[in-house]
């Protein structure tokens, strides 16, 4: 069966989850705005900070009138949507900046930090699972398994903190926090990348223990398979039989774990970022909540559940493309 | 077989390809490093603000870096002159207020400051649909003019005599903000002033750069550029401080201390007006009885709450006038540590008598009360527990309750709370309202409703008279009266603590108010600074 003919009827499925999305995001925003209204927070009070305890009750009321925040939520709802389709995501209170602004500014840095960090474990997991598989039992298979243990064991705001202690502050290697060095005039991509070093380090390292261990597992399994052990007994090269047949089979669920990993990626990004002083969406998420701000937070679940979406479709496509039994037709 | 590399080989390239494209999407203009001369002083605080406009609460107690008000405040606090050519002066009356302008000052973007700058700036916080929280201390203001391009003319709705202390405000040019919804105003991200220094980029969420401004009228600043870094988590600000990236930072007083012992670091324990204390509502039945205030006012420990909960850095409260003011009254000052002795016999003579299970009673009546703090507050938690271990000494029952401040406001006017306040510049800017009768039980002003004719006299004179021999009599008065009647339990007054290099010459603490972060900090008059 040729490539092209296994991806066959890819557009119709796209286009079926693409109807399916609509109300999934609809359900959402609903819910993000009925939790909002649950909330006793005041985003007056909130935005004026100390000032709250000084300022007239009627300049306050102003503050709200200004905002529509006093609207009864189903017109706030409407509102929002309105302004939705017509391409405008609204006006973060606790930011005081449209919420489009705030999400370019800081979007960019999470996915970077999030992207290069997934890219990492999944080859570091590949590779270190598959070899532990392969001697199952001995020292480097028995190493790997207790420092995963003993990671999986360790909150990742710690491991940040001990990283910085270690690096930064005992031997000097690399900087301790920040986007860019802090005089820098500029920011290029070099300084970034070095910035960068320690977060996705952290992130990834207390991502990888989970991915590691399930790639070892499943790798050791299919070791055992017939068609691997025909492969080994037709005297191929060890090497061949583990990655191209061993690791292969093992692949596929390791594809569904990687989609249904990535939510528990994205909040150990928003603690890596508080740790490295990282501009990106995980402080402005937590404002937002704390301070009633549902435009933001509507958008921020928004984006967040697009992108889940996409990558249940993105690995069900992965699927079809990787195991010639799967039919995209469902 | 065969088909499979070439599909994972694509997905590992398709996952690279996204991360180019990644990168490509959220790239900044990147310039080659230009080598600056001079100094770059860099200092981190945890206090971002949401727009760098004074007419939105930027930095209105001025020392905002990048803006002047009319009058701005030297190394004591004292008011001298800022845009103004000299320090403006009330009418008689108390109600009119002339300023001169200073000749040939610039903004940033080398347009002339005229009086229609100010008028602007003052109306745009007076108007209703600007998000501007400084309308209500200004709401004496009835207009503001500008007879001519170097006069400006502020008329008030009744005398006033702290006004000047609202002329701190930054001015913001006119020509770049008229006609503009100034709440979304570009403006408020990229800001043009006066002050020493120019904003030349603002990464939210990462670090301010400023740059100095070569036309300042104070003088060029003596370093280049200064850059503030907002680091949130506190941890992580000192570790960063420790890594020598910072000149100077704002830390809580038990990380600073890690930092005493090392001599190439030096701390900074600032004097504050920022008070904490326990409101006392009339509308509770044990605390309505002035003896029960009293008493506790004698078993409080306030010695052992400084030294053990803030680390030493802090005073005795005992009013709410710092003792840095020149108002401040020496005579209501009591003893540090408790008097438990001395609260006893007063609690006995009022006819509170020992109970069952230690708590005394009157008239069938346990005295027992309960204490609320907000939650999320550490110290004002610890406070709470002192006080209640405090009382408990006393045979007086205490119930300490962390809630939100959602489920404290409605609690206020019978529930004792654990509030904080406090400004250094005027004693009229909170006591007036906290205090005042009038505005018993409205909101955050006065809710535990005390009344007391002596004291509303006392505020309203300290605010009509323009005297300041008048004003210190009349807040010495109020003073007084309030260590009688005993409406709060004033605990302690912060000191903010900062760690600076040991290099760092030029830094002048002053007492400060409640916030500072890239305003109104240890670095007030950062143009001055160099580093040896």
């Amino acid at each position: 069966m040729t490539r092209s003919g296994r991806l066959a009827g890819a557009g119709p499925v796209v286009r079926r989850r693409l109807l399916v999305a609509v109300p999934v995001l609809a359900a959402t925003s609903i819910g993000m705005f009925a939790l909002g209204a649950a909330s006793p927070v005041d985003p007056a009070k909130q935005y004026a900070g100390a000032a709250a305890f000084t300022a007239s009750e009627e300049n306050l009321a102003q503050l709200r009138a200004n905002w529509g925040v006093d609207d009864p939520l189903p017109v706030q709802y409407l509102r929002w949507i309105s302004n939705l389709v017509q391409g405008d995501l609204g006006w973060s209170t606790s930011r005081h900046e449209p919420v489009a602004s705030v999400l370019a500014a800081r979007a960019g840095w999470t996915l970077l930090l999030i992207g290069v960090t997934l890219a990492l474990v999944l080859v570091a997991s590949l590779l270190l699972g598959a070899l532990a598989a392969y001697r199952r039992g001995g020292v480097f298979d028995r190493g790997l398994r207790t420092a995963a243990y003993a990671v999986e064991s360790m909150p990742v705001f710690w491991l940040g903190l001990a990283a910085i202690a270690v690096f930064a502050l005992a031997l000097g290697w690399l900087p301790a926090g920040g986007l860019t060095d802090v005089t820098a005039t500029s920011t290029s991509w070099s300084d970034v990348a070095h910035h960068l070093i320690l977060p996705v380090g952290v992130l990834a390292v207390s991502q990888a223990p989970w991915f590691v261990l399930f790639v070892r597992d499943a790798v050791a399994e299919s070791l055992r398979d017939d068609h691997v052990l025909a492969a080994r007994a037709r005297g191929l090269p060890g090497r061949t039989v583990l990655f191209g047949h061993a690791l292969r089979t093992a692949l596929l669920p390791f594809l569904t774990l990687v989609g249904t990993h990535l939510p528990e990626l994205v909040g150990g990004a928003v603690l890596v970022e508080t740790v490295f002083s990282l501009p990106g969406l995980g402080a402005v998420t937590v404002a937002a909540a704390l301070g009633s701000d549902f435009p933001l937070l509507a958008a921020i679940t928004l984006v967040t559940t697009a992108v889940v979406l996409a990558a249940n479709l993105a690995t069900d496509l992965a699927y079809a493309a990787a195991d010639p039994r799967v039919r995209l037709d469902g | 077989m065969t088909r499979m590399r070439p599909t994972f080989r694509r997905l590992v390239a398709s996952t690279a390809a996204t991360g180019m494209l990644v990168l490509a999407g959220c790239s900044a203009p990147a310039t080659p490093d230009s080598a600056t001369g001079g100094a770059t002083l860099v200092v981190a605080t945890s206090d971002e603000p949401d727009a760098l406009n004074p007419v939105l609460n930027y930095g209105v107690d001025g020392a905002s870096l990048i803006f002047d008000g009319l009058v701005t405040r030297d190394n004591d606090n004292r008011l001298v002159a800022g845009l103004a050519t000299a320090l403006p002066e009330l009418s008689p009356d108390g109600r009119t207020v002339t300023a001169k302008l200073r000749d040939g000052v610039q903004f940033h973007d080398g347009t002339a400051l005229t009086a229609q700058d100010v008028v602007f700036t003052y109306q745009a916080v007076l108007d209703p649909t600007v998000d501007s929280t400084l309308r209500s201390d200004l709401d004496m203001v009835e207009s503001v003019t500008a007879p001519d391009a170097a006069t400006v003319v502020f008329r008030l709705r009744y005398p006033y005599a702290p006004f000047l202390q609202r002329l701190t405000l930054g001015i913001v040019p006119a020509k770049l903000l008229a006609g503009q919804d100034i709440n979304t105003a570009g403006f408020n991200r990229k800001p043009v002033g006066t002050g020493p220094y120019r904003v030349e980029s603002w990464t939210p969420g990462d670090r301010l750069v400023l740059t100095a401004n070569e036309r300042y009228f104070g003088g060029r600043p003596r370093n280049d550029r200064v850059v503030v870094a907002f680091v949130a988590d506190d941890n992580v600000r000192a570790q960063r401080m420790r890594a020598g990236e910072f000149d100077a930072a704002e830390l809580p007083p038990k990380l600073a201390s890690g930092f005493d012992a090392d001599a190439t670091y030096r701390v900074q324990r600032v004097p504050t007006a920022d008070y904490r204390g326990v409101m006392l509502p009339t509308g509770n039945p044990v605390l309505a009885d002035p003896a029960v205030r009293r008493a506790l006012n004698l078993a409080v420990d306030r010695a052992a709450m400084v030294s053990g909960l803030l680390g030493g850095a802090g005073e005795p409260a005992f009013g709410p006038i710092p003792p840095t003011s020149e108002f401040a009254d020496p005579s209501i000052i009591g003893k540090p540590t408790a008097d438990p002795t001395a609260a006893g016999t007063l609690l006995d003579a009022a006819g509170w008598t020992p109970g069952p299970g230690g708590v005394r009673v009157k008239d069938g009546r346990p005295a027992r009360f309960t204490l609320m703090y907000p939650a999320s507050d550490t110290l004002r938690k610890d406070l709470a527990l002192a006080v209640t271990a405090d009382a408990k000494k006393i045979g007086i029952e205490v119930t300490p309750a962390g809630l939100t401040w959602d489920a404290i406001d409605p609690r206020m006017k019978s529930d004792a709370l654990l509030m904080g306040y406090g400004t250094p510049y005027d004693p009229d800017f909170v006591s007036y309202k906290l205090f005042g009768s009038r505005f018993a039980g409205q909101g955050y002003f006065n809710p535990g409703s005390y009344r007391s004719e002596v004291t509303d006299r006392a505020l309203q004179e300290g605010r009509d008279q323009i005297d300041p021999a008048l004003r210190k009599a009349a807040y010495a008065q109020f003073q007084k009266q309030l260590a009688g009647d005993v409406p709060w339990l004033f605990l302690a007054y912060l000191r903010h603590t900062y760690v600076l290099k040991s290099s760092v010459r030029g830094v002048a603490p002053r007492v400060e108010a409640h916030e500072h972060g890239v305003a109104n900090s240890l670095w007030w008059n950062i143009d001055t600074w160099t580093r040896s």
